[in-house]
């Protein structure tokens, strides 16, 4: 595992392309960023995740030199960027607002940047074709950014950012102008791109889902800090805290106090009775802990289940998303549980409607012990 | 019916304030000069009837147009206020673009107050402000004092009644039409394109030069426009402030009328100039259009 190629940060030898260094970001008494440490490999499609005004635009616009770090620096292989002015760094980007530029052509917007470097003029064309072929709008080069649809704009956006083939490409919420079916089309499209580029990505959203389906690692900032980084899977059941868990999906949080703990389980004393769960290390009798537990993984039922945890409660809502039901559910202590049921059946002949007495009920597995 | 009654409105305006107008001085260019009130002929007499219309349409000719081409005066007072013009607006568009550039880059904040000293000097009388330049440029003005003063020449400069001080007093005087439309553009200007730009690889001016004057070239246009249509029939600056070297076409038409008073000469040079204007104004027209089509 240590060696994984696919997984370089979890090989303690692996040298890091980027090195975030307790990096501090002010503007006057606002701190944007607050010491942050953060290491990013080669090849990999980074996602920092958060709410609007968590400093994660900041980050990236540090990165790319418009904007210099109070404190801490910044390294690319190594080397501290500082020094090096925007339009010298190996870093680009490619913007929220695309900012084509409307006086000149799709072809032209994407030969803007290599006529301003060191390739010489009779390779441009070439260059530019490859790009073009690689967001498949070869038709469209002689087009004003105008004349396009939005889809292509975003991905002229692309090629142009692509095409001096940076060590870094910086992503600031480049599918927020796209309607979601076009976005989940050009969620795949960028994965592929960037597998078949092998360029390190990072993108910077707000959307959860977009996050966790193109990157191979999440950052989730809150107010200037990295909450957590991990895989989009270890994010998900594995959050470190309540506000990751309650940032990312939907969650039930349980407030409760241990009541004996061993280091594979424990019991959790709560307003409802009894939860039966594993924690992650030993914790002490007494300790306040948050149990948090996905929707999807409390079954719910007519008769009472033989469940280790089990609790009992009555249908206060139901939300209908077509693929699935959400069920509120709220216990005698009036805590409301979220259930998810996959709507397998046909709505008609649906087991449970308002006001029903249902069961729910989860394995010792199903959920996590918060301490935070 | 209402909507035809709104759409009317300008129309009226036009015929009554600009069409019947130019009729009359039309006429009057076709007429000839006499001593009398008014000092032209003939008259519109209704009074004899169908003959009498068909004799005052006889009596009309273009001998005052072809006088025009007839006295190497008129073309060269043309050609000298289109030249004078065209200086004018490059020197008002060299001096209001970074004007214009400063105010969009200034802090939000800042930028109504600033627009505000921009329109400021509109507030006091245009002639009152001339009459102010005559004793800044004049040979013991302000200007020629202070140079003295700190002794950059010895003898005081002659500015005044030289086509300098017209072309001063054009930039001071219309550069709030050349600074105002390139604002205007700038400041729609998304910042994100020179970051682009610095991103792809410019320097600051390189990102100046390749992104923000060609994407405010509408701006542009439309400033140089409304300075150089106004500037060529201009007659208070080069009057009051040109020597008797700086030929003005409204210059001359302004002595044509009240010296000679040739009011049928000086009405043709009016129509002339008119003509020569709707050039430009109609290009004008069309770059507006064009940049309006740009935007949807």
């Amino acid at each position: 595992m240590s060696n994984d190629p696919l997984h370089p940060w979890e090989d303690p030898q692996a040298t890091p392309l980027i090195r975030f260094e307790n990096v501090t970001k002010r503007f006057g008494s606002f701190v944007a960023v607050d010491n942050l440490t953060l290491d990013i490999y080669e090849k990999e499609f980074f996602a920092l995740l958060g709410a609007s005004g968590c400093g994660k635009t900041t980050l990236m616009r540090m990165l790319a030199g418009f904007e210099q770090p109070t404190e801490g620096r910044i390294t690319l292989n190594g080397e501290d960027i500082a020094p090096i002015p925007v339009n010298k760094r190996d870093i680009n980007m490619m913007f929220q607002s695309y900012a084509l530029f409307p006086h000149l052509t799709v072809a032209e917007n994407i030969a803007f940047g290599l006529k301003r470097s060191d390739m010489p003029a009779s390779e441009i064309t070439g260059r530019v074709d490859e790009m073009l072929n690689l967001v498949q709008l070869s038709a469209f080069a002689k087009r004003k950014p105008h004349q396009i649809s939005g889809g292509q704009r975003q991905r002229v956006a692309l090629a142009r950012s692509l095409a001096k083939n940076p060590k870094v490409l910086l992503l600031d919420e480049p599918l927020a102008a796209l309607d979601k079916k076009l976005r989940q089309e050009t969620q795949f499209e960028l994965m592929d791109i960037q597998e078949k580029l092998g360029t390190t990505f990072m993108i910077v959203t707000h959307d959860q889902e977009e996050a966790m389906t193109v990157a191979s690692r999440v950052a989730v900032m809150n107010a200037g800090i990295i909450r957590q980084i991990a895989t989009p899977d270890a994010i998900y059941e594995r959050p470190n805290s309540a506000y990751v868990a309650d940032f990312i999906g939907e969650v039930n949080l349980i407030d409760g106090k241990i009541t004996s703990c061993t280091e594979t389980t424990c019991t959790i004393a709560w307003d409802g009775g009894t939860i039966t769960a594993k924690p992650r290390k030993k914790l002490d009798k007494g300790t306040e802990v948050r149990f948090a537990i996905r929707p999807e993984k409390v079954a719910i039922s007519s008769t009472k289940p033989d469940a280790v945890n089990s609790v009992q409660g009555k249908v206060l809502d139901i939300a209908y998303l077509g693929n699935i039901s959400t069920y509120h559910v709220e216990t005698e202590h009036g805590q409301i549980i979220k259930a998810q049921l996959a709507n397998a059946k046909r709505l008609s002949r649906r087991s449970f409607t308002w006001e029903d007495p249902v069961w729910l009920s989860w394995t010792d597995t199903a959920g996590i012990v918060l301490t935070e | 019916m209402r909507r035809a009654l709104v759409i009317s409105i300008p129309y009226i305006w036009l015929i009554a304030l600009f069409l019947i107008p130019f009729g009359i001085v039309l006429k009057i260019a076709l007429s000839d000069p006499q001593i009398s009130i008014p000092p032209y002929t003939p008259h519109f007499d209704l009074s004899a009837g169908w003959a009498g219309i068909k004799d005052f349409f006889s009596q009309l000719d273009f001998e005052n147009f072809t006088w025009l081409t007839e006295d190497d005066l008129y073309w060269k007072a043309y050609l000298s206020s289109l030249r004078i013009a065209l200086i004018s607006t490059i020197l008002t568009l060299l001096v209001g673009f970074p004007i214009a550039y400063a105010m969009a880059q200034a802090p939000k904040e800042w930028q109504p107050t600033l627009m505000m000293l921009i329109i400021l000097p509109f507030w006091t009388s245009f002639l009152i402000r001339v009459y102010a330049w005559m004793g800044i440029l004049s040979s013991e003005g302000f200007l020629n004092q202070f140079l003295l003063w700190t002794g950059l020449i010895s003898a005081p400069l002659q500015i005044i009644n030289t086509d300098w001080a017209v072309f001063i007093a054009i930039v001071y005087t219309y550069l709030p039409f050349m600074v105002l439309p390139i604002y205007a553009t700038l400041e729609k200007l998304d910042p994100s394109y020179t970051e682009a730009a610095q991103d792809l690889g410019c320097s600051r001016a390189q990102a100046f030069w390749s992104v923000t004057i060609p994407l405010s070239k509408s701006g542009v246009i439309a400033g140089c426009f409304l300075v150089f249509i106004p500037v060529v029939g201009e007659f208070v600056i080069p009057s009051l402030l040109g020597g008797s070297k700086t030929l003005m076409i409204g210059k001359v038409l302004w002595e044509e009328f009240f010296s000679n008073r040739d009011w049928p000469v000086a009405s043709a040079v009016a129509v002339i100039l008119l003509l020569i204007l709707i050039i430009p104004i109609v290009l004008f027209q069309k770059q507006q259009e064009r940049a309006q089509e740009a935007e949807t």
